[in-house]
C-alpha cells in the first residue's frame, strides 16, 4: 500500500491545526509588532474552557449539541483571558522598549500555564475530551477519523471569515490602517486601542477553535498542550510571512506537510537512518525555518505591511 | 531595518532556548529537616515525578515510602529513631533530578533516597550520591547499565556506583520475557517497534528486539517517537502499511496510551504491547476503549496474590491516601523499607545511636539486608540488583489490567 496520499492528509491535518493558532501571533505581530508568547497558553485555555463545557453540561448530551456550546464557550474563555492578558499585561507597556513586552509575553505564558496546573481539577495530567463517536472514513487509500472532519470544515471557513473581515468591514479596514501605520490610523480617526484589543480578541477566538479541534482529534487536553504547540504556530507564522494572515494558514500547512513526510521518509535517504522518524519531526521543522529565513527572510508570502523601521 | 532583524533573531533564538529546555523548573517545596522532639531524626528521601503526565506513577511512590516511615514509627523499628520523609518533584527530568540529589546531599538528616522513576533521571543522580556517600534505591528503574556498566551486553558487567540499589528488575529480563510471551504464548511474529529514545525506553526496545529475532520472530519495522508531541500520524500510517501484527513500545503511558489510540483509529486492529511504563491506571485513561487488548510486564508478580502485599494494600488503603498506589507501590515501600532495616542495622552495631559516617555505614549495611517484603524476599545481588526476578504480563481488559501469565525469564 502506497503510504504517501495518507502522510499527506495527515500533515495537511496537522498543518491546519498550526495555521489556526498562527494567525493569532501573526494578527499581534502585525499590529503591535509584538511577539505573544502567552497566545500557546491562550489555545490551551480555549481547550480546558470547551472541557468545561462539556463537563458542566448534562451526562448523556450528544455531542451534536454539545459541540456548539463547547466552542462557544471555549472562544469565550480564550477571548476573555487574551483581552484581560493585553489590558494588564500589555497595554501598560506599549511604547516601552521592545524586548520589554517579549519577556512580559514569556511570563505570562508560564503563569498562565501555572495557573491551569494548580487551578483546573485533575489538570496535573491529561485530562480527556469527549470524541464524535463513528467510523473512520475510507476515501481510497486516505482514512479520516471523525474528529478530524471538524478540523477539515472549520480550518477553512475560519479563514474564509477571517478574509472577509479584514478586507470588507469597517472594523477590518482599520485593522489594515493601524497595521500601516498607527500614528496616521490615529489621526484619521481611528481608535487604535480597540483595533489592538480586536487583534487578540480574534487571535484568542482562532485558537481556540484550534484548541477545540486538537481535543477532538487527540482525545485529551493538558496544561502543556500550548507550549511545543505554540512555538510551532509561531514557527508557522514566520514560516508564512509574520503580519500576513494567509501567509500563517501557508506556513502552517507548509510545516504540517515538512514535518509529517520528514518524519515518514527521512531515514529511507541513505545515510540518514539516524534522522528519521517521528522523533526528529520538530528538528525538520526548525530547519525549515532556519532555511526559510536564510532565503527568504520576509517569509513565503512576505508582509504586507510597510516596515517601519 | 538591523534593529528589526535582531529582534527576529532573538525571537527565534528564545524559541529555540525554549523548546530544547522544555519546560524550566517548577516551585520545589523543600522543608527542611526539623529536630524530632528526642532521639533522631532520620530523613528518608523521594525523588519521583510529583507534578506533569508521569505523576500517577510518582505519586504512588511518594505515598507508598510515607506509608513504610509511619509503619516504622509505630512499629517502634529503630530505637530512638523517628523516620521522616521529604519529596522532591523531578518532573521526569534529569536536572531536576540531579538539583534534588544535591539538595539531599547537603541535608545532614537524609540517610538514603527512594528513586527515581526514570532511568535517564537516575543516571543524573548516581554520581551526586556516590560522592557523598548517600545511598539511593530505586523502585522503578530498569535500565541495566545503571547497576552493570555500560558494557554489561557486551559481557563485561562492572557496578559504576557502590551507592546505588534498585527494587526493580532489569530490561535485560523484561524485554525478553515480554519477546517470548508475544512469540510463544500470543503466536505473534511480525512486530513494529518504537520507542521514545530515552535510556528507559531505548533500553527496553533493544532487549525485546534481540530476544524476538532470536526466536524466529521479523521486525516488520522500526520508528522513534517523541512523547511531547501527541501527532503519531506519520508513525501510525507506517505501522498500518507495515502489516505488522503488534506494535512493541519501549517508552511510557503519556505516549504510549494516545498511541495506542490512533493506531487503533486508523483501523489497524493489533496490540501494543509495553514495559511497566505502560503498566497504569493512566494508560486505560489515554487509550480509552481502543486500548482494549493491549497487553503490558511488569515487575514482580500482581500485588494482590501475594500474600505478603495483601498487609500493604490493606494499610494503604487504611492511610487514606488520595492516589492509588500504581505499579511501583510494593517496590517503593519495599525500596524504603530496606533503608529502615539499614539503618536500624547501622544504630544497632553502634549502641543504638546512629555513627558520624552512618551515610557509609548504611550502604554498607544495604548490601546485606535481607527481608520478606511486599513484593516477595528483598535482597541484593552484588551489583545492587535486586534478587527478586519475578514478572507478569498483563492485559487491558474489561476497562482494567488483568494479569495473564506470571513466571520468571526462561
Amino acid at each position: 500500500m502506497n503510504e504517501l496520499p495518507q502522510q499527506l492528509v495527515n500533515g495537511l491535518l496537522l498543518g491546519s491545526m498550526y495555521g489556526l493558532v498562527a494567525i493569532g501571533y501573526t494578527m499581534v505581530y502585525g499590529i503591535v509588532q509584538l511577539i505573544n508568547f502567552a497566545h500557546g497558553e491562550i489555545f490551551m485555555i480555549g481547550g480546558f474552557g470547551a472541557l468545561s463545557v462539556w463537563l458542566l453540561l448534562p451526562g448523556g448530551t450528544t455531542l451534536w449539541i454539545a459541540l456548539p456550546l463547547m466552542l462557544i464557550g471555549a472562544v469565550l474563555v480564550a477571548v476573555l483571558v487574551a483581552v484581560g492578558a493585553e489590558f494588564f499585561a500589555y497595554r501598560p507597556l506599549r511604547g516601552g522598549p521592545r524586548l520589554a513586552p517579549l519577556i512580559t509575553a514569556i511570563g505570562l505564558s508560564l503563569a498562565l500555564q501555572q495557573a491551569v496546573w494548580a487551578w483546573y481539577p485533575e489538570a496535573k495530567s491529561s485530562r480527556t475530551f469527549p470524541e464524535i463517536p463513528g467510523g473512520p472514513f475510507h476515501l481510497g487509500p486516505i482514512t479520516i477519523q471523525t474528529g478530524d472532519v471538524f478540523l477539515l470544515i472549520a480550518a477553512p471557513v475560519s479563514m474564509v471569515i477571517l478574509g472577509y473581515f479584514v478586507m470588507r468591514t469597517r472594523t477590518g479596514r482599520g485593522m489594515q490602517a493601524t497595521a500601516q501605520d498607527p500614528d496616521t490610523a490615529k489621526l484619521m480617526g481611528i481608535n487604535t486601542d480597540r483595533i489592538i484589543v480586536v487583534a487578540f480578541a480574534l487571535g484568542a477566538a482562532f485558537a481556540a477553535i484550534g484548541a477545540v479541534a486538537y481535543g477532538l482529534k487527540y482525545g485529551e487536553v493538558q496544561f502543556r498542550m500550548g507550549f511545543l504547540l505554540g512555538l510551532k504556530a509561531f514557527t508557522a507564522a514566520v514560516l508564512g510571512g509574520i503580519g500576513n494572515i494567509y501567509g500563517a494558514m501557508i506556513g502552517g500547512l507548509v510545516l504540517g506537510v515538512a514535518e509529517t513526510l520528514a518524519s515518514a521518509y527521512v531515514n529511507h535517504i541513505p545515510g540518514m537512518e539516524q534522522l528519521g522518524g517521528q522523533s526528529w519531526a520538530n528538528a525538520w521543522a526548525f530547519v525549515l525555518l532556519i532555511l526559510v529565513l536564510l532565503f527568504r527572510p520576509q517569509g513565503l508570502l512576505g508582509e504586507r505591511v510597510a516596515d517601519r523601521a | 531595518m538591523r534593529q528589526r532583524s535582531l529582534f527576529m533573531l532573538t525571537a527565534v533564538l528564545t524559541t529555540g532556548a525554549l523548546t530544547l529546555t522544555a519546560c524550566g523548573s517548577r516551585d520545589d517545596n523543600a522543608g527542611g529537616g526539623s529536630e524530632g522532639g528526642g532521639g533522631t531524626t532520620v530523613v528518608i528521601g523521594i525523588d519521583a515525578p510529583l507534578t506533569g503526565d508521569l505523576s500517577a506513577l510518582g505519586l504512588g511512590i511518594k505515598n507508598s515510602v510515607d506509608l513504610a516511615a509511619k509503619q516504622a514509627n509505630k512499629d517502634k523499628v529503630v530505637d530512638g529513631v523517628t523516620f521522616k520523609v521529604e519529596a522532591l518533584d523531578d518532573q521526569a527530568q534529569p536536572s531536576s533530578g540531579q538539583q534534588n540529589a544535591t539538595k539531599f546531599v547537603a541535608d545532614k538528616q537524609v540517610m538514603g533516597v527512594v528513586g527515581p522513576l526514570n532511568s535517564s533521571v537516575a543516571e543524573s543522580m548516581q554520581k551526586v550520591f556516590d560522592d557523598a556517600k548517600l545511598a539511593q534505591v530505586s523502585p522503578a528503574n530498569t535500565s541495566p547499565t545503571l547497576s552493570q556498566g555500560p558494557d554489561w551486553n557486551g559481557g563485561t558487567k562492572a557496578r559504576p556506583y557502590k551507592s546505588y540499589f534498585r527494587t526493580a528488575t532489569t530490561d535485560a529480563i523484561q524485554g525478553p520475557f515480554a519477546a517470548q510471551y508475544l512469540f510463544n504464548d500470543a503466536k505473534k511474529k511480525k512486530v513494529f517497534l518504537i520507542d521514545d529514545k530515552k535510556t528507559y525506553g531505548a533500553g527496553l526496545a533493544g532487549t525485546f528486539k534481540a530476544e524476538f529475532t532470536k526466536l524466529g520472530g521479523t521486525i516488520a519495522g522500526t520508528d522513534h517517537v517523541d512523547p511531547e508531541t501527541k501527532d503519531f500520524s506519520s508513525v501510525v500510517t507506517k505501522i498500518k502499511a507495515s502489516k505488522a501484527d503488534a506494535v512493541y513500545y519501549g517508552g511510557e503511558y503519556p505516549a504510549a496510551g494516545p498511541l495506542s489510540k490512533q493506531i487503533k483509529k486508523a483501523g489497524a486492529k493489533i496490540p501494543l504491547v509495553g514495559g511497566d511504563g505502560i503498566y497504569s491506571a493512566d494508560f486505560i485513561k489515554l487509550s480509552g476503549k481502543e486500548g482494549e487488548g493491549d497487553l503490558a510486564t511488569s515487575v514482580g508478580a500482581p500485588l494482590d496474590t501475594l500474600p505478603s502485599a495483601k498487609e500493604f494494600v490493606a494499610n494503604y488503603k487504611a492511610e487514606g491516601y488520595k492516589e492509588a498506589f500504581e505499579a511501583y507501590g510494593g517496590y517503593s515501600y519495599d525500596a524504603a523499607w530496606s533503608i529502615i532495616e539499614a539503618v536500624k542495622k547501622v544504630a544497632e552495631d553502634n549502641d543504638g545511636k546512629l555513627p558520624t559516617d552512618a551515610r557509609a555505614k548504611v550502604i554498607e549495611a544495604l548490601q546485606s539486608v535481607s527481608f520478606d517484603g511486599v513484593t516477595g524476599k528483598v535482597s541484593f545481588d552484588e551489583f545492587g540488583d535486586t534478587t527478586n526476578k519475578q514478572l507478569t504480563v498483563y492485559q487491558y481488559k474489561g476497562g482494567a489490567w488483568a494479569p495473564v501469565k506470571s513466571g520468571t525469564l526462561g
